[in-house]
């Protein structure tokens, strides 16, 4: 009786199948940007390249990393760095006039 | 007094736990890697500001290797799957599968490092030496970087490999491999964010 919720606890997040699925689903996406290096993509070329980056990070983080099943704290630990280190590089580039074509 | 002594015994079984009810190890671990998101970031911007900057010596889009590079990335990603296996097999106390799921992880990370030993020889021969340009500069202590943390994650693999067999765990053992386990899939997501905006994104 007192040992389930430990169970449940230690044993959050998903099954054996569910991460081999993952695994599958980030592969099809590795498989799909390497594709851009070949096929045209026209002016999708950029936009497809950073969704599909941003896509795998948030889904090894979220599940490998189990931050989905995990307490919020670590959530925020992360993306707190996350976001200050998108925000100081952003603003460095852009005082390097890196986005001005 | 007596309080004192069963509630210390009791936090040194569940890896020491703080007062939010969360592992303290576990605490620091996502703090260092929030921390680690400050060091990529600024060797990613340093290289997106520098990759055009090329003097002397070959351009990047003359000595990426694309296809080689892909394979890479790929085995890298599957070492992702392959240790989060060894956490569910720790979380099951299953030690065999563990240190079996922990050595095959070890083993794709040490084949993602000879592939940029072997990237690093050859763009070297091909005249991209360390000091030839700023952006082989920055490249090179991006990349480097990155290798030293995957370089480091396979030691502590087999160290935790190492400690299950000798059962010198003295706490939570999922939780040891867990800690190594989240080391591990930073590795992978910041070689993520590099595959593509260093490789896959012409300069």
């Amino acid at each position: 009786m007192s040992t389930e919720p430990q169970t449940q606890s230690h044993e959050h997040g998903m099954s054996d199948a569910g991460y081999i699925k993952i695994a599958l689903i980030l592969a099809a996406i590795t498989a799909l940007e390497v594709s851009t290096y070949y096929v045209d993509f026209g002016p999708l070329f950029m936009p497809s390249l950073m969704i599909m980056m941003v896509v795998k990070f948030v889904m090894v983080v979220s599940y490998f990393m189990h931050l989905k099943f995990d307490n919020k704290i670590f959530s925020v630990l992360f993306y707190t760095g996350l976001g200050l280190a998108l925000f100081v590089y952003f603003v460095a580039l852009a005082t390097f006039k890196f986005f001005i074509a | 007094m007596a309080d004192t002594a069963t509630h210390t015994d009791h936090a040194a079984d569940h890896g020491h736990h703080s007062s939010t009810g969360l592992s303290n190890n576990k605490l620091a671990m996502w703090l260092f890697l929030g921390s680690e998101c400050l060091l990529f970031g600024g060797l990613i911007s340093t290289y997106m500001l520098y990759r055009g900057r090329v003097q002397d010596g070959p351009h990047p889009s003359q000595i990426y290797d694309i296809p080689f590079t892909s394979v890479s990335s790929f085995v890298l990603l599957m070492s992702s799957l392959t240790m989060v296996l060894a956490v569910t097999s720790a979380q099951r106390n299953d030690d065999a599968r563990t240190n079996l799921w922990l050595t095959i992880t070890a083993l794709l990370g040490a084949t993602f490092v000879g592939g940029q030993v072997y990237e690093f020889t050859t763009f070297y021969r091909e005249g991209l030496g360390f000091t030839t340009s700023l952006f082989s500069s920055s490249f090179y202590t991006l990349t480097g970087f990155h290798g030293v943390h995957v370089s480091v994650g396979v030691i502590m693999l087999l160290s935790t490999m190492g400690i299950i067999k000798r059962n010198r765990i003295t706490g939570n053992k999922s939780e040891v491999v867990e800690l190594v386990g989240l080391y591990w899939h930073f590795v992978d997501i910041v070689w993520i964010v590099i595959f593509t905006l260093i490789y896959l994104i012409p300069s």
